[in-house]
């Protein structure tokens, strides 16, 4: 390298460090990807919401599916609400595990604002949140045809995160699902 | 005057209460597993909160990791398996001393590498200084040492 070409470099490094440094403002801090994608859910047998039978991973498994992390006592989980509703309007299978909830604090929130769910798990202790990696509500699980987390998303699930994220790999998963 | 400081301790004892509820205490069968718990609670880190181990942390997740963790220990898990544990369910990301391999190569290289770049720079920035040291001390031909010697002797004579 020539010395004038030197007298560059710091230049360079800068420029190098910038564009690393710029990058880094865009990216989300809290994404954190799942320990669980590309694996089956794993094993459960809890108590189903509002019903007197256990439920378990073979209950959900099957079709391409979400699966919704709630509570009564998030906030956020309110927010997502509505279009959770709208989802299942058209046709997307939900799932939901109530999240160390409490039962009948849980059936009023689905009495009073509506049920997007196909059935609510009870995870009235959070084991079935821990053995998922769940570590705060809301948290949407993208389910293929056999059970295998495809997709975690952390947070509200609304159109944009729907539309931009969830919905294209919901799509070829259903699509290989109806495929002979 | 005995009345307000009654007063005031009680005020004080009210509020010691207070803080100490927000720490959960959990009972050890041996001293050795409460060390095994304190030194595991501080390297396993908060999903929720990212920048504080569970230790530290409030955050109900952080809680039941701690919950967890006294659990296993009394039920006789090693430091490995809580580990491995945790770390099937939260990704290595729940370690703050995650292991060799994978994503964290460059995690565990990086300061390594950094390091021996800033020796390389060192070394060749010294020897580049070295050298024109050297060419500095060069002598000089005898047609500037005439030279030399004559605008010393005009300073000389000009002072």
């Amino acid at each position: 390298m020539g010395p004038r070409l030197k007298l560059f470099l710091p230049l360079l490094l800068f420029a190098l460090l910038a564009i690393t440094l710029f990058r880094g403002l865009g990216l989300d801090p809290g994404a954190m990807p799942s320990a669980l994608l590309d694996r089956p859910l794993p094993a459960f047998s809890l108590p189903g919401l509002g019903r007197t039978d256990l439920l378990s991973e073979a209950d959900v498994v099957g079709q391409a599916a979400l699966l919704n992390v709630w509570a009564t006592w998030c906030v956020s989980c309110r927010v997502e609400h509505p279009y959770l509703k709208q989802l299942a309007e058209q046709g997307v299978p939900i799932f939901g595990i109530n999240y160390k909830d409490d039962d009948g604090a849980a059936q009023r929130w689905l009495d009073e604002l509506g049920n997007p769910y196909r059935f609510n798990i009870a995870d009235r202790e959070g084991t079935l949140g821990l053995d998922l990696g769940v570590y705060g509500a809301p948290e949407t699980y993208l389910l293929d045809t056999n059970g295998v987390v495809r997709y975690r998303h952390a947070g509200v699930v609304d159109e944009k995160v729907w539309q931009t994220i969830l919905e294209p790999l919901y799509r070829e998963l259903h699509k290989g699902s109806n495929a002979p | 005057m005995t009345l307000l400081r009654l007063l005031f301790i009680a005020g004080l004892v009210l509020v010691a209460g207070r803080a100490l509820a927000l720490i959960e205490t959990y009972e050890f069968s041996t001293p050795e597993l409460e060390a095994r718990y304190q030194q595991l609670s501080e390297e396993l880190r908060c999903p929720k909160c990212q920048n504080q181990n569970i230790a530290d942390s409030n955050a109900p997740i952080a809680q039941d990791l701690r919950r967890l963790l006294h659990q296993q220990l009394e039920l006789g898990a090693s430091d490995e398996e809580i580990l491995n544990y945790m770390v099937a369910r939260y990704g290595e990301f729940v370690r703050y001393r995650p292991r060799f391999g994978g994503a964290t190569v460059a995690l565990w290289l990086a300061p390594v590498l950094l390091l021996l770049a800033g020796i390389a720079v060192l070394l060749l920035t010294l020897r580049s200084r070295s050298k024109t040291a050297v060419s500095g001390t060069a002598t000089l031909s005898a047609q500037e040492q005439a030279r030399l010697r004559s605008l010393l002797e005009k300073a000389e004579q000009d002072s």
